[in-house]
């Protein structure tokens, strides 16, 4: 589901003479290698119901909103900082809008207007980045450490879900603003979503071939052309995988008949088969990853905020404004908290205060499972998101397997140690 | 000393700083002209990287001033420095490990394509012209600088400094981390750049790298100015006798430092 994203330019060079000659990154080949792997474990155990279309797309859904969230802290651990804040801000942020579409402004339009969905989501992506910068202001300009700014963060915005409504849990949310969160509403159904993923195969042909023409008219040295053509065939292919299988999972029959109703089509003898196709959220997910990692490789902010990581005081004295930098990483982070507490507030049709509780800890996890560095300079977005779905998955099959919360919870941890220990005996091993 | 009348291309003026009550500098004045090459030598510790980070931007002095083409400077950032045409080659490198040779000789000024994008290729096309004039060897464009040799880390540092045109380089002791033939590489680029006008602060804490290619040296002992001559004006052995003793010989000019 990650496809287009994990196409980005690998970071480092390789070992290994035909990974190295197609310039893949092996990390983010052994991620992959790792999540078939859970996947099939899965799907073994439990009788092959964990890779089914409708379990896929299911954690395709769960996935979207620690996804988002994990592109953003990707950038703040790239800056060997913290934000330990994200599930709080997510919890505030999506009281405030539930509030303003269930309370203020149907009292203004009406319930159910149009203008509702698009104002709450300009309102999360709003307040979200407003206390991101705001803390960012704290981190960077006033010199409080990350670790500390951010824990206080978590206390006060949590402390602040609470107070929105005094801890009333506030539902049913807006229709149009529900298709965010996924469900029936937020399916896009077959065509779109063939027509998005013909256009996403087009992009990366077009982009491979962008970035071949631009080498070649340096004269620096390319891949081989059946590297960049194997390559092309592999992402696209995955591209459209992930569509078919969108496609192939159909929408309930009583919502199918209510949907043929609504659209006066006659209900067939033999039923209708309506597929869901890509869900909303996830295509929320999807673009996010791809604005976040052009963010991060092919503008300045980007690259300065890698330098930060790489070397503060070397970031400093080439003449990069390192305060504004770091608040604006903060800011960033707060808007996807903004963007992901639309998709779970719409997800659970409620907004309530203990929304995004311990999604800090998944969204830390899913950075670090994806190859970011606690010790700053290294991490990719995509990475990010894949440990996401790693994680999603663990959990989901689980789920399935019928494993009791704790010994979840036990698991998920012992990975997360494990996936770090494994990533750092890779990397000594490539030095 | 300075008899040959042109305007200093850079003056520091009675420049002091302290950390938490240790004057790391204390009272020194510095001054280089067009084309000239100033040793400034010292101890470990005697406050040499502090006074040209003052020059750099990366410190500001609590007492002083400097001068550029005579007018007065107010260089707050590694910015302001860079505007006036002063690159430094910090001892420490100051390279971002986690990015490559073009990333690090453009950090903070990097090309964009018209779209504001980072136009990597123009970069990178640029870094190899660079590149082979210091180190025609060097290949690997592609990687962090964390996985290159020490030699190599530094010519992508000098690099960066005369990528950009300087007019006054700082080079704060550029030759610790090479080998003989790299040092002699360096020697080579010094003579070359000063033929092309650019003054240099050379700093080293072994003379021997700086009294070849000095036209005049200025020593520190303990954060003050023990004294500057012309290289012509004083032997080897009575440069030493100032960096080790403080003791300033009758051919050179005395600082507030001299004992
Ligand atoms: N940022 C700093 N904070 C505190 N003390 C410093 C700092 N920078 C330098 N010093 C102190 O100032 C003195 C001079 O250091 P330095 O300029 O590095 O000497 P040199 O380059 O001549 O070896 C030393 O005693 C050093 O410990
Ligand atoms: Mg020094």
């Amino acid at each position: 589901m990650t496809a287009p994203a994990a196409t980005t330019a690998p970071p480092h060079a390789t070992s290994g003479s035909l990974l190295s000659k197609l310039e893949i990154d092996v990390r983010m080949l052994g991620m992959l290698a790792a999540l078939a792997a859970i996947w099939i474990g899965f799907d073994v155990l439990s009788g092959g119901l964990f890779l089914t279309p409708r379990n896929l797309w299911n954690l395709s859904v769960q996935t979207a909103s620690i996804a988002v969230m994990s592109t953003g802290m990707v950038l703040v651990i790239v800056t060997r900082n913290i934000d330990l804040s994200v599930g709080a801000i997510l919890g505030v942020v999506g009281m405030i809008i539930g509030v303003l579409q269930v309370q203020w402004l149907p009292a203004w339009l009406g319930f159910e207007h149009w203008l509702t969905a698009p104002i709450a989501v300009v309102a999360a992506v709003l307040i979200g980045g407003a206390i991101g910068l705001f803390q960012g202001w704290l981190i960077a300009y006033l010199a409080i450490p990350s670790f500390i700014v951010t824990l206080g963060g978590l206390l006060v915005w949590r402390g602040a879900a609470w107070w929105v409504t005094t801890g009333q849990t506030v539902a049913p949310m807006d229709t149009r603003f529900k298709a965010l969160g996924g469900g029936v509403e937020g399916a896009l159904g077959a065509t779109a979503t063939w027509v998005i993923a013909a256009v996403a195969c087009g992009l990366i042909v077009v982009a491979l071939g962008l970035a071949r023409r631009r080498r070649i008219r340096f004269g620096f040295p390319v891949r081989p052309g059946w590297g960049d053509a194997v390559i092309a065939v592999f992402a696209c292919g995955a591209v459209l995988a992930a569509a078919a299988i969108a496609n192939a999972y159909p929408l309930p029959v009583g919502t199918a008949r209510r949907w043929a109703e609504a659209n006066g089509i006659a209900w067939p003898e033999g039923g209708l088969i309506i597929p869901h196709g890509i869900a909303l959220p996830v295509l929320i997910a999807i673009v996010v990853g791809l604005a976040m990692t052009f963010l991060a490789r092919r503008r300045r902010f980007g690259r300065y905020v890698f330098a930060i990581g790489g070397n503060p005081e070397a970031a400093e004295l080439s003449g990069i404004n390192t305060r504004w930098t770091l608040m604006k990483v903060f800011g960033l982070m707060g808007l996807l908290c903004g963007i992901s507490a639309c998709i779970s507030t719409a997800r659970l049709n409620a907004a309530t205060n203990a929304a995004g509780t311990l999604d800090e800890l998944y969204v830390i996890a899913s950075a670090v499972i994806g190859g970011t560095s606690l010790a700053g300079g290294i991490g990719t977005i995509a990475g990010a998101m894949l440990g996401a779905l790693v994680m999603q998955s663990l959990q989901s099959g689980m789920v399935l397997l019928g494993v009791d919360t704790p010994l979840q919870n036990i698991v998920v941890g012992a990975v997360l140690v494990l996936a770090v220990f494994v990533d750092g005996l890779y990397r000594r091993r490539i030095k | 000393m300075q008899a040959n009348g042109t305007t200093p291309l850079v003056e520091m003026r009675d420049i002091s700083i302290a950390f938490g009550g240790i004057k790391a500098v204390d009272g020194v004045s510095v001054d280089l002209r067009p084309g000239e090459v100033v040793g400034l030598l010292g101890h470990n510790g005697a406050g040499k990287s502090t006074l040209i980070k003052i020059l750099s931007g990366a410190y500001r002095p609590d007492a002083g001033e400097i001068y550029v083409n005579g007018e007065k400077a107010d260089i707050g950032t590694p910015r302001d420095a860079k505007r006036y045409g002063i690159e430094t080659i910090y001892q420490t490198l100051a390279l971002a490990d986690n990015i490559d040779a073009a990333g690090n000789i453009f950090l903070g000024r990097e090309v964009l394509t018209p779209y504001g994008t980072l136009d990597d290729a123009t970069m990178e096309a640029e870094t190899r012209k660079v590149m082979a004039r210091l180190n025609p060897h060097f290949r690997r464009f592609k990687e962090p600088v964390k996985a290159l040799s020490g030699g190599q880390r530094q010519s992508v540092a000098i690099a960066r400094a005369i990528y950009f045109n300087a007019r006054v380089l700082i080079m704060d002791e550029p030759t610790a981390a090479l080998g003989p033939a790299e040092t002699q590489q360096v020697a080579d680029l010094v003579l070359q750049l000063k033929k092309e006008g650019i003054g240099i602060f050379l700093i080293s804490h072994d003379i021997h790298d700086v009294f070849g290619l000095a036209d005049r040296v200025s020593v520190m002992k303990n954060g003050k100015l023990v004294g500057s001559a012309n290289v012509a004006d004083v032997t080897q052995d009575e440069v030493l006798g100032m960096i080790i003793l403080g003791k300033c010989p009758p051919g050179a000019v005395p600082g507030p430092g001299a004992s």
